[in-house]
């Protein structure tokens, strides 16, 4: 019997030269994750991709469609609504303030810039009447239904 | 020159959130800037009113609480679409020593939080005149 060196087995995982890259690999992926994990679960607007995407709520009563948009920090005159064929615009811009750019930054997780929110409405509305408020960050669009797009009672006269 | 070093690391650092206990909560978005006698938090709190926020400072934490009084619901009426998520907002903050917790001062505008934490006089930056 001949002594031979005794040498660890080649494909050795803790010896190889990439382990380290796994764990490179994990470390990326653990970063997609975070990042884009959030978009798939429901609620979650793809903020990371598309920018600013702020929350947009929808209403129905008889009377009207009521409209919510969570727009923190926007000035009245920045927010522009229109109403096209159906569609509800809303767009804007928050601006960023001077105040931001003296200093050191830390964090900057909130949203500047454009954004622009379409919506479909299912009913016909009364254009003259539109009428929005803008309160605690929050737009909220009131759109009164045209006359005939509001349910019609009919009395059925039995005989 | 350890001072110089250790600023760079005590700032207002947010803490990692506990996701499963505080589901309830969301966490809002924030900017944090440093200047030389200053922090500025601003945070996103949409449809919290000044009577829903609650501010906190206790020892070294500081926390923020936005409560949505009305949450956007329109009374009688039916959902058709929403992306807004219901609950209350809520972010905790370390706060640097240097912070002076006493002169902390807070504004809501439009949904927005500011912040303004200043720092003690003592850690300002100074200049020192040299006398012959």
């Amino acid at each position: 019997m001949t002594l031979t060196r005794w040498h660890k087995p080649e494909h050795n995982w803790e010896l190889s030269p990439f382990r380290g890259m796994t764990t490179l690999r994990d470390e990326i992926d653990t970063i997609f994750d975070r990042a884009f994990g959030q978009l798939l679960q429901p609620g979650h607007s793809p903020q990371l991709l598309a920018g600013w995407v702020p929350a947009v709520d929808l209403y129905e009563d008889k009377d009207a469609l009521t409209v919510k948009c969570e727009l923190p920090g926007m000035k009245k005159e920045d927010i522009d609504i229109s109403l096209h064929e159906g569609f509800l615009t809303i767009s804007g811009e928050r601006k960023s303030e001077q105040k931001k750019k003296e200093g050191e930054v830390y964090r900057t997780e909130r949203y500047e810039g454009r954004f622009s929110r379409s919506l479909a409405l299912s009913s016909k509305v009364n254009h003259e009447s539109i009428n929005a408020t803008y309160k605690d960050g929050v737009l909220t669009v009131v759109l009164p239904k045209a006359e005939d797009a509001k349910p019609k009672q009919i009395h059925v006269n039995v005989k | 020159m350890n001072a110089v070093a250790n600023q760079d690391q005590q700032t207002v650092r947010p803490q990692p959130i506990p996701h499963e206990r505080e589901r309830e909560f969301h966490v809002p978005p924030v900017n944090i800037v440093e200047s030389n006698d200053h922090y500025i938090v601003e945070a996103d709190l949409p449809g919290v009113a000044k009577e829903g926020l609650e501010i906190t400072v206790e020892d070294n934490e500081l926390t923020i609480i936005g409560r949505r009084t009305d949450f956007q619901e329109v009374p009688n009426a039916e959902v058709l679409y929403q992306e807004s998520r219901p609950g209350d907002f809520r972010r905790v903050f370390e706060l640097d020593p240097t912070i002076d917790t006493s002169k902390i001062n807070a504004k809501m505008q439009q949904g927005v939080l500011t912040l303004t934490l200043p720092k003690a006089e003592k850690v300002k930056p100074r200049k020192i005149s040299v006398t012959d």
